[in-house]
């Protein structure tokens, strides 16, 4: 007599696998002029999605033989994984109707992205990690490549393919091997297993590295790195503000799940591969950001870093650590939200354009938008009382409490670094002779983005209290475990 | 008689998987091989894989190299139509010509 597996802890993720099987058959019969009607159903479906999550799911709890876990770390991260994506949604709509992309596959493949992202932030065993992984990335392969008739964003989706498609192989030969020398694939099983002590193997040591270099791939930390500053480039630009919001978010979610739960007894042998891409990332996105004349691989460099940032707060591997990183993550989402929303304004006469230059004397064309556009630029930098300084003093935190003073050190110096590049976009914007107006209206739906997301980074440090409260209490619930 | 044992099975894996990582890096030649590689790779790790479930006596290893040959298989296919894609805009697959953007 075979049991029927408890359905109600992954009852966020059965119901978006279902609205999006739904909203494909309503595509296929409607075509592609209900792409509008199928995006705002895809919305819906997100929020539907996050109020199941917060009210019918009980935490701590996990089904399917442990291999899906849904705890408060996990519905945090899938919290902020559901918002990234229904902005990317909303703020994509108006851009693939003018560009003659709108085609009902574009949200529907943003759902079934967001599905694999849930199911690899809840993943309890390293099987249920490697699907929720691929079903995220098949879905980004697409998306990056969606604009079929450009070989910029064909390009990016080869590479993108490429490098994720390595970057999965390695993580997977890592998982054999982990399997082949504790014979067990489950995370609390393998908790078990190094929960004595011991000696380490090699065999184990190498299937720990490919696993976080498999992993490092997936965040963009160096020296992975190298497809991010293309794919960001040549994806159509909300395909770039949605990659540079939910998979990083889910992608680090994964990276902290991973390292904390089966491997935490084992701080001492990850702790410096954690150490080594964080700084590396750090002066790489504050170096490599300089030069560049293109807004989307700016940044992409700034992601990188931001990427480098967060993981200063898994290196400590603290419960403090963690919550700064989530806290880091909650922010990060605001702010690149936002500056894409900026972003997918810089239209002259129905182009886009993509130029820093091209933002020169925003602030007499567009005054309020170059206001906003400031605050996300000095937030980034990191400059008080924005929300990117707070979310850099948790991380920072959490470094020297737990030892690492270098890292904290050459974390503040690299963000001095890095507020040279966005301090040099607020010079443009405010000082500089205006080009080309913008077009207006920018929309409803942008303006409304921009609101939000403006407001809430630079009153954050009014009402801090709910969300690093959420943040530990999550943090918390990972090393209950 | 000679006995193959588990790290017979394990050499041959890391062997394969090397030269799928070789094969990404060191070709210059054609995409496709590319693709070869990436298959390669994940064939080490199903060799890996159930060689250590027969070894350990554990059915995981192979129930995984089932659901690893079934994503490969929708990878091929996704990677195969982003390529066809690709050359449509482009009219040629060679490494060295996919360059529009410097990274």
């Amino acid at each position: 007599m075979t049991q029927i597996p408890d359905l109600l802890p992954a009852l966020p993720e059965i119901f978006l696998a279902i609205a999006g099987m739904a909203l494909l058959m309503l595509g296929a019969f409607k075509g592609d002029g209900a792409t509008r009607l199928v995006a705002y159903l895809t919305v819906m479906s997100f929020v539907i999605a996050g109020f199941l999550l917060l009210v019918v799911v009980e935490t701590p709890a996990e089904t399917f033989n442990g291999m899906f876990v849904a705890d408060d770390f996990a519905v945090f991260m899938k919290i902020l994984a559901l918002l990234g994506s229904a902005f990317a949604v909303i703020m994509s709509q108006r851009f693939i109707e003018r560009e003659q992309m709108a085609r009902i596959e574009f949200p529907v493949l943003f759902l079934f992205a967001t599905l694999g992202m849930m199911m690899m932030i809840s993943a309890g065993d390293l099987l249920s990690l490697y699907l929720g992984l691929e079903l995220q990335s098949l879905s980004l392969y697409v998306v990056a490549a969606f604009r079929r008739d450009t070989v910029r964003s064909s390009e990016a989706g080869l590479k993108y393919f490429v490098l994720g498609a390595l970057s999965s192989g390695m993580l997977l030969y890592g998982a054999s091997l982990v399997y082949g020398f504790t014979g067990t694939t489950s995370f609390s099983g393998l908790a078990e297993a190094f929960a004595g002590g011991g000696e380490v193997g090699i065999g184990l040591i190498l299937g720990i590295v490919f696993v976080s270099a498999g992993l490092a791939f997936k965040v963009s930390a160096v020296p992975f790195h190298m497809w991010t500053p293309d794919v960001y480039e040549g994806a159509p630009t909300p395909v770039t503000a949605f990659f540079a919001v939910a998979p990083k978010i889910a992608a680090i979610a994964l990276f902290v799940r991973v390292m904390i739960e089966p491997f935490g007894e084992l701080v001492q042998q990850w702790q410096q591969i954690v150490l080594a891409i964080s700084i590396l990332s750090m002066i790489l996105g504050a170096y490599a950001a300089i030069n560049q004349t293109n807004i989307k691989r700016l940044m992409a460099y700034s992601s990188i870093g931001h990427v480098g940032y967060a993981l200063m707060g898994l290196a400590a591997g603290s419960e403090a650590g963690v919550r700064g990183v989530l806290v880091y993550m909650a922010i990060y989402l605001a702010m690149n939200v936002g500056t894409f929303a900026c972003i997918l304004c810089m239209r002259v006469n129905g182009r886009m354009v993509e130029g820093i230059n091209d933002l020169s004397g925003l602030s007499r064309t567009h005054p309020l938008m170059a206001l906003v556009l400031a605050v996300f630029m000095f937030s980034m930098a990191g400059i008080p009382p924005l929300a990117g300084f707070f979310a850099k003093l948790q991380v920072f935190l959490a470094a020297i409490d737990a030892g690492l003073i270098t890292l904290a050190v050459i974390g503040g110096l690299t963000s001095v670094v890095g507020a040279f590049y966005y301090i040099r976009i607020i010079k443009l914007m405010y000082f500089d002779d205006p080009v080309e107006s913008f077009d207006r209206p920018i929309g409803n739906d942008m303006t409304l983005v921009l609101t939000g997301t403006g407001l809430f980074t630079a009153f954050f440090f009014l009402f801090p209290a709910p969300i690093v409260d959420a943040a530990a209490r999550a943090a918390a619930s990972l090393f209950a475990g | 008689m000679f006995e193959i044992g588990l790290s017979h099975y394990l050499t041959v894996a890391a062997a394969l998987f090397t030269i799928g990582i070789l094969g990404i890096f060191i070709n210059r030649k054609n995409v496709i091989v590319i693709l070869m590689s990436i298959e390669l790779m994940l064939l080490a790790v199903n060799i890996n894989l159930v060689a250590f479930s027969v070894a350990l006596g554990d059915l995981m290893g192979q129930i995984f190299t089932l659901f690893v040959l079934t994503v490969a298989a929708a990878e091929a296919a996704i990677g195969l139509a982003i390529l066809v894609v690709y050359f449509r805009n482009r009219g040629t697959i060679e490494v060295e010509d996919i360059n529009l953007m410097k990274g």
